[in-house]
């Protein structure tokens, strides 16, 4: 026990040196900024004491074992959080400088920030109506408007030429690389910020995969993205940065290619050499 | 190695022995009332008033009567129900007074027809004073059928993947929008299905109707919903133990009649209920 605690002190303290130089450092205006977060789920604490900086137009990854708390994170930074039952958070996240929890309202933060799940989960309906279900439900009814964003978002995904002859047929009919970018290009039609990845290839073959990490770079140019992966390589792949979660601790967060080569954090090592988790 | 093989032969007889025993009571039932009923149908019996105290004549008030009293209690119910097992699944929280509100629904399905009789005629007939009729009847069989309506509807919305929840609110909709948009339209097949349970339990049901609305003899159509009818399985109880000397295919004819209406409604909400299961 006194050994444990002492161990927890020493990755608090890690953690803290570590937001001083790489995690906050050099951008004074970062996109997301978020500061001493703490999540419990009844009385389980899934996230302790969170602060790290997410800069414009980077790829952060973040990794880390089951139960690391990241994609508690990751749900927070939408406020998708909100419906869990029993949840405890403090702290704080600022969007450009604005309070998500307190300053913006959750509807309009979802349309800044959007979300691509672990499974691609099309709703039931046409590829079309995939499409547009955000800018329709936000009062957008304008029908030439909407067959541009259409075409617009697919082909951002490259999806387009895959299915332009068959929008009017059910999504739940193209495979599932295809429903995964038809998730991404469903999300890009509410022209979000950031966009954040929840283990978005955990089901998908390599080379959709290829087609997902991709697009994820293209998309770096104008959004900021958040990545929860399982998957170390990917991290390594895409990642600008990538921050390193155990049992809700940031441990470490650095530049991807430090994280990879010369982590300063024993467990970090330990974990991407895959000696745990 | 053999001996197994025998041994599940004889466990397969027993399974096909039981559901034939299961299905044999609805064939024998059917038979009966179609052998016994059949040659009572004619357009006499369905169309017209009866005569000569019930022994001559036809049905028609019944029909009509129960016909009224399923369209009435559904209109009331259906909407309710739906609306109030939206507010517990979607939105409540699991707290005590959730917990109790459940604890309720499930003893309101436990209660005896007759017992939600003597209450409908206490509340709409005697102190709402509805009086006997069609919206005492009504009210009291909607409220018996409360229960599988918000069981079985919230059954269906339970059964929406949380996933297309998630995802709708990801993409900016409001919590109700989510619901409006992707959760109602994929759980309405199951929704219909609790409305056509309700159908067959509200035509049949006897006890309540006795006390609220149905009339012994009543030769003529109701006007308004204070009007009192007869109904097709009081009138059944009647002509088969209350008056001596009338035909017996009047009493199978009765039941035939009945059978059949719960037959066609519950076919018209599985047309309905396959439609929407399309639109998908």
């Amino acid at each position: 026990m006194g050994h444990a605690e002492k161990k927890r002190c020493d990755m608090t303290d890690r953690r803290e040196a570590n937001n001083s130089s790489a995690g906050q450092a050099d951008h004074p205006d970062p996109k997301i900024k978020v500061r001493e977060l703490t999540i419990h789920y009844g009385k389980v604490r899934v996230l302790n004491n969170l602060s790290l900086d997410i800069q414009k137009n980077e790829i952060l990854s973040v990794i880390g074992p089951a139960n690391s708390g990241k994609t508690s994170f990751l749900r927070s930074l939408n406020r998708l959080n909100d419906f869990e039952p029993n949840i405890r958070m403090s702290g704080s996240i600022l969007l450009d400088g604005r309070n998500i929890y307190k300053d913006l309202d959750a509807e309009g933060l979802r349309k800044r920030v959007g979300m691509i799940f672990a499974l691609p989960i099309p709703l039931p309906r046409s590829i079309h109506d995939n499409i547009t279900y955000g800018p329709r439900l936000a009062g957008d009814h304008d029908k030439s408007a909407l067959d541009q964003l259409v075409e617009d978002s697919l082909k951002a995904a490259y999806l387009w030429d895959e299915v332009k002859d068959r929008l009017r047929s059910s999504a739940l009919k193209l495979s599932g690389g295809q429903q995964q970018r038809l998730c991404i290009a469903r999300t890009l039609a509410l022209k979000p910020e950031v966009i954040l990845f929840d283990e978005p290839c955990s089901g998908l073959d390599p080379i959709s995969t290829a087609k997902v990490e991709e697009s994820m770079m293209e998309l770096k140019k104008n959004h900021t993205i958040v990545l929860v992966t399982n998957n170390t390589k990917q991290a390594a792949r895409v990642g600008t940065r990538t921050a390193f979660f155990l049992m809700g601790d940031l441990v470490e967060i650095d530049s991807t290619e430090k994280i990879f080569t010369a982590p300063a954090d024993l467990r970090t090592n330990d974990y991407i050499i895959g000696r745990f988790g | 190695m053999k001996n197994e093989v025998v041994k599940e032969k004889i466990g397969f007889g027993v399974l096909l022995l039981a559901t034939l025993l299961v299905v044999i009571p609805v064939l024998l039932i059917i038979w009966l009332i179609l052998s016994k009923g059949w040659s009572a149908l004619s357009w006499e019996f369905l169309f017209t008033m009866p005569r000569d105290g019930m022994r001559a004549g036809g049905i028609f008030p019944a029909i009509v009567g129960t016909f009224y009293l399923v369209i009435a209690s559904i209109a009331f119910s259906l909407p309710i129900g739906v609306l109030a097992a939206i507010y517990l699944s979607e939105y409540a929280a699991d707290n005590l007074l959730t917990r109790i509100i459940n604890l309720a629904i499930i003893n309101l399905a436990g209660v005896s027809s007759v017992v939600f009789g003597l209450f409908g005629l206490s509340l709409f007939v005697i102190f709402l004073k509805f009086g006997v009729s069609i919206i005492s009847g009504a009210l009291t069989l909607g409220i018996m059928t409360l229960p599988v309506i918000i069981t079985t509807t919230r059954e269906a919305l339970r059964a929406v993947p949380k996933s297309y929840r998630e995802v709708s609110l990801s993409l900016g909709a409001s919590r109700w929008q989510t619901i409006r948009h992707s959760v109602l339209p994929f759980a309405l097949p199951g929704i219909l299905t609790g409305a056509i349970l309700s159908i067959g339990r509200v035509a049949g049901e006897t006890a309540p109707i006795l006390f609220t609305v149905a009339a012994f003899y009543l030769p003529k159509l109701p006007h308004t919903l204070s009007d009192q009818v007869m109904a097709l399985p009081y009138h059944l109880y009647i002509v088969t133990t209350q008056i001596p000397y009338i035909p017996e295919n009047f009493r199978f004819g009765t039941a035939l009649v009945l059978v059949g209406l719960v037959l066609i409604m519950n076919i018209t909400a599985v047309i309905i209920r396959s439609k929407y299961r399309k639109r998908k």
